[in-house]
């Protein structure tokens, strides 16, 4: 038997009394009752704790050093903390910047691209994660998962490089064109699920993951056949886009920093407007939260389905598109590798806000390019950042234990089971 | 059994669910638990069943101090609880029902179903429950399939039995079968603690009554000293005016009208069958039956929620046989859904929100497809006035508001509309004595501008107190259109499927099915 108490979720409004007194008591209250941002940032410490612990039990040294813990406490606590203070130093060195770099470039007023690589590598890595991730979030937004995000992307990069190649025109016009082809790439393949999950009632997660497979296997195809594919190549690899059709650099062609960030802040921000002020945006967020009240309100779910697929393929499209005609040029087979997986991940990580989704697809980026940094300077592998970045999604799919791990009030827990699950009465 | 509670006291944050409660039934007493919805009468049986803890206080059984740590320790002393929903499962037989958890078995494991049987026949004639040990649960009308519940508290050996709003999903004759066997219970010892919120119904069976009011006790009465409205001030706290005033209709032109409407529901069985009924401006037809006999699907193809098999629906003259919900919207119903979480309100929204779900995109609200959230929070405003929507600010989640004020969210923004026809389907389910008031008093006000209103409810007393007339739903065919006057008897006997209320069925039957599915 089973019964739960229904009591105190229908009694009337029990509003959280605010707290008064001076700002620090109040940001007190406010840090303890453990909300999302706070829950996101000691994710990421639980990351980068558990990161540290991984270095240590892996690295030689400090392994050796704590088996003598008995004879040499401090000898053991110092070379841990000497390897992951050099490790973390590296991470930060190769996604920020470098602080002897800095010294450098401000004492003798030259090295200015070495110091600001790192950065732009960063943001050439969270450009692509930006706009996929916006797209994934507005999907999840409106209650539609979006698992198509590598088939959405290559069919983005695919109707770019076509139009990249195939037209010839002033760079004015040949890029927004090649923008447009890359959204309207992406767009398609998000249509098709849509279509067949509002007409058919075909499960999105299942069409998604099948056409991801579709769109691979497609581009393979398409690579070994005229005209995609590079002439006197016999690697399955299309001809290259001439300069026309290229997103231009920021800051000079030494950084690679695109105008490709410039199109997924636009479309962050579109977003953000999108979800909180448009009419459409407003149907997706109700039909994402209770289609039932949408439907019985006059909405139309269908609709909404189709659409919001289509836009978020759109997006995903965006982001093949800024890959190759911002920084690669040419497709290759499984291009894009992971980015439509990762993008789902930002989207949780970023709760489905764009702006949170620009947050969280830095973090990672910064890990990722961080992370290939420290694995040429101190030879602690990559895979590393994969598994801090895991470690980030996990605790913050879990803020449960987030909270039980740093004993925080579990403020809006009792709101939020009150608005998924809906009490009787 | 003899129970006192002392002192329970149950907080849940900060909301005091239980305040000191004290509570004493004796043996073979018939003791009603009367309180609003959030009054804390749940909290306390959950305690009770040891489904929660409380924070302070002591139970005593029989003068003996004992701790519940989960229902099994209440199940050893001898307390057993119906549950408002059943927990059975439907594809098992009665038997099988009844000794789920502590099967009786033969050596080697085998189930010794005889046993289980013959304790169900002994049990259902000493106390004449009338039920069959090989039925199958989900073949049972509901107040049947109540009585299995029972068997279930009796077969271990209940002394005390808690019965938590039982009556919601009977008719009334079912209802007074129920208050039968509850008599013939309390007559061999056995104690019951009956929790409700109708008062017909306590004055008709309590030996006492215990008024809970926002955690605490108000107060303990018997109905020889007690009426229905003191024990409605008990329970809100101030003098309720338990009767609707309302002038005799005045029926203007004809503006809802159904003929032959058939409904079929996914799985092709006809949900409502060949219904004719017309609902005129300035009356309201009320809709009566028990729970699944074809009104929500009815309701809900008004609508355009769901799909017409046959027959057609007009309002004002304009066929919306085929309307999608927009065009129904759009034509002048105005919907207050049955369930108001699920279909009224996004409950993580904003009140401001909720009361524009139905026009967000159009003028004033929005422009060109941008939305202007200066007029949605202006017009918000002004009908939590109009409306009397009890919250702190337009920009609360529509989820913290108590029911009452849900509801009303959900009426202000049905009817800002131009509305012709209000359908309300269980306009006052779960809402308290106060906001129940309010909502009659509106739908009259309604009736009187004009409307055409189509009520939807389970509620006899809220259809007696509202209605022009009543058409009586069984099966999903309306088996009579009576005036309210004909009384709570004739139109019970109709809500069984009688027609006229004539002659006496056995029983209640099962509420679904019909012509489509000949075996039952």
């Amino acid at each position: 038997m089973t019964a739960i108490p229904a009591e105190p979720a229908a009694a009337p409004a029990t509003e959280q009394p605010e707290p008064s007194g001076p700002w620090w008591k109040r940001s007190a209250h406010w840090l303890a009752e453990g909300n999302v941002a706070v829950v996101t940032f000691l994710a990421v410490v639980c990351g980068l704790v558990f990161g540290a612990i991984l270095i240590i039990v892996t690295t030689t040294s400090t392994l050796h050093a704590w088996g003598h813990l008995g004879s040499n406490p401090k000898h053991a606590f110092g070379a841990s903390l000497t390897t992951v203070g050099h490790a973390y130093g590296d991470l930060f060195t190769g996604s920020i910047f470098s602080p002897s770099d800095l010294t450098h470039a401000l004492r003798t007023g030259h090295g200015w691209v070495t110091l600001f690589t790192p950065l732009s590598e960063t943001l050439v890595s969270a450009t692509p994660l930006i706009l996929a991730g916006t797209g994934v979030a507005l999907g999840f937004s409106t209650g539609v998962f979006n698992i198509g995000g590598q088939g959405q992307y290559i069919a983005g990069a695919l109707c770019a490089t076509y139009v990249g190649f195939g037209v010839h025109a002033p760079l004015a016009i040949h890029m927004p064109l090649v923008i447009l082809a890359g959204a309207a790439g992406g767009a398609v393949a998000g249509f098709i699920p849509g279509f067949l999950k509002a007409r058919t009632g075909a499960h999105e997660v299942i069409v998604t993951i099948m056409l991801n497979y579709i769109f691979l296997d497609l581009l393979s195809y398409l690579l070994t056949t005229r005209p995609l594919q590079q002439p006197g190549q016999s690697n399955s690899i299309s001809q290259t886009i001439p300069s026309s059709a290229t997103l231009p650099h920021l800051f000079g062609s030494n950084l690679r920093v695109n105008a490709g960030l410039i199109v997924a802040l636009l479309v962050a921000a579109g977003a953000s407007w999108f979800m909180r002020r448009s009419t459409l945006g407003f149907t997706f967020r109700v039909i994402g939260s209770n289609p039932t009240a949408g439907r019985t309100a006059g909405m139309d779910s269908r609709r909404a389905t189709i659409l919001v697929l289509t836009i978020s393929g759109a997006l995903v499209g965006l982001a093949g598109m800024s890959t190759l005609a911002g920084t690669d040029f040419f497709l290759s087979t499984n291009y894009g590798g992971s980015t439509g997986f990762n993008a789902i991940t930002v989207a949780l990580l970023g709760r489905n806000k764009p702006s949170g989704v620009v947050l969280g697809s830095l973090l990672f980026a910064a890990l990722d390019t961080g992370g290939r940094y420290m694995q040429a300077a101190t030879g602690i592998p990559i895979d590393l950042t994969t598994v801090i970045q895991a470690v980030i999604v996990f605790m913050v799919a879990t803020p449960a234990l987030i909270r039980e791990i740093f004993r925080l009030r579990d403020a809006g827990a009792g709101k939020i089971l009150l608005f998924t699950k809906g009490w009787a009465g | 059994m003899k129970l006192e509670l002392e002192g329970i006291t149950k907080r849940f944050g900060t909301l005091v669910a239980n305040d000191g409660i004290d509570l004493t039934v004796e043996p073979g007493e018939i003791h009603c638990l009367l309180g609003e919805n959030g009054a804390g009468k749940s909290t306390l049986m959950n305690v009770l069943f040891g489904l929660l803890k409380a924070d302070s206080g002591e139970i005593k059984v029989d003068g003996k101090v004992v701790h519940f740590d989960d229902p099994g320790d209440a199940i050893a002393v001898g307390i057993g609880m119906v549950h408002q929903h059943f927990m059975l499962v439907p594809v098992f037989s009665v038997a099988e029902n009844v000794v789920l958890g502590f099967e009786p078995t033969r050596p080697l494991g085998f189930l010794d179903r005889q046993k289980a049987r013959e304790d169900i026949r002994r049990l259902s004639s000493e106390f004449g429950l009338e039920v069959d040990p090989d039925a199958i649960v989900e073949k049972l009308p509901v107040g049947l399939q109540q009585r299995v519940e029972i068997v279930k508290a009796l077969m271990r050996d209940v002394s005390l039995l808690i019965l938590d709003e039982p009556t919601a999903v009977l008719t009334p004759q079912e209802i007074e079968g129920l208050f039968t066997i509850m008599r013939s219970l309390s007559s061999t010892g056995r104690s019951i603690l009956f929790i409700t919120h109708k008062l017909k119904e306590v004055l008709a069976v309590a030996d006492r009554i215990t008024v809970m009011r926002q955690g605490k006790v108000i107060g303990t009465t018997t109905p020889a000293e007690a009426d229905e409205e003191t024990l409605a001030s008990m329970m809100v706290g101030r003098d309720v005016d338990l009767v609707v005033h309302k002038e005799p209709a005045k029926p203007g032109e004809t503006v809802l009208e159904l003929s032959g409407l058939t409904i079929a529901d996914e799985r092709g069985i006809t949900v409502v069958n060949d219904v004719d009924l017309d609902v005129r401006a300035g009356e309201i037809v009320a809709l009566a039956g028990v729970q699944g006999n074809g009104q929500t699907e009815l309701s809900e193809a008004l609508l355009g929620l769901l799909p017409v098999y046959s027959g057609s629906i007009k309002v004002g003259g304009k066929d919306l046989t085929k309307a999608t919900p927009r065009e129904a919207l759009r034509a002048g119903i105005a919907y207050i859904p049955e369930d108001r979480q699920l279909e009224g309100l996004v409950l993580n929204m904003s009140i401001a929100d909720n009361l524009v779900l139905d026009l967000h995109n159009v003028p004033p609200y929005a422009r060109h497809g941008a939305r202007n959230l200066t007029e949605v929070r202006q017009s918000a405003e002004r009908k939590l006035g109009e409306f009397d929507i009890r919250a702190t600010s337009v920009e609360t989640p529509v989820g913290t508001l108590s029911g009452g004020n849900q509801q009303k969210v959900v009426a202000a923004r049905e009817l800002s509309r131009p509305v012709r026809l209000l359908v309300a389907a269980q306009p006052t389910r779960g809402l308290d004595v106060g906001s129940i008031e309010y909502v009659h008093r509106r739908i009259v006000e309604e009736r009187d501008g004009g409307m055409a209103v189509l009520l939807v409810s389970s509620e006899l007393d809220e259809i007696l107190a509202l209605a022009d007339r009543v058409a009586v739903m069984y099966r999903g065919g309306i088996v009579g259109v009576v005036p309210p006057s004909v009384g709570r008897e004739q139109i019970g006997l109709m809500m069984a499927g009688a027609a006229d209320g004539a002659q006496k069925p056995s029983a209640a039957g099962p509420p679904t099915e019909s012509t489509a599915n000949p075996s039952l």
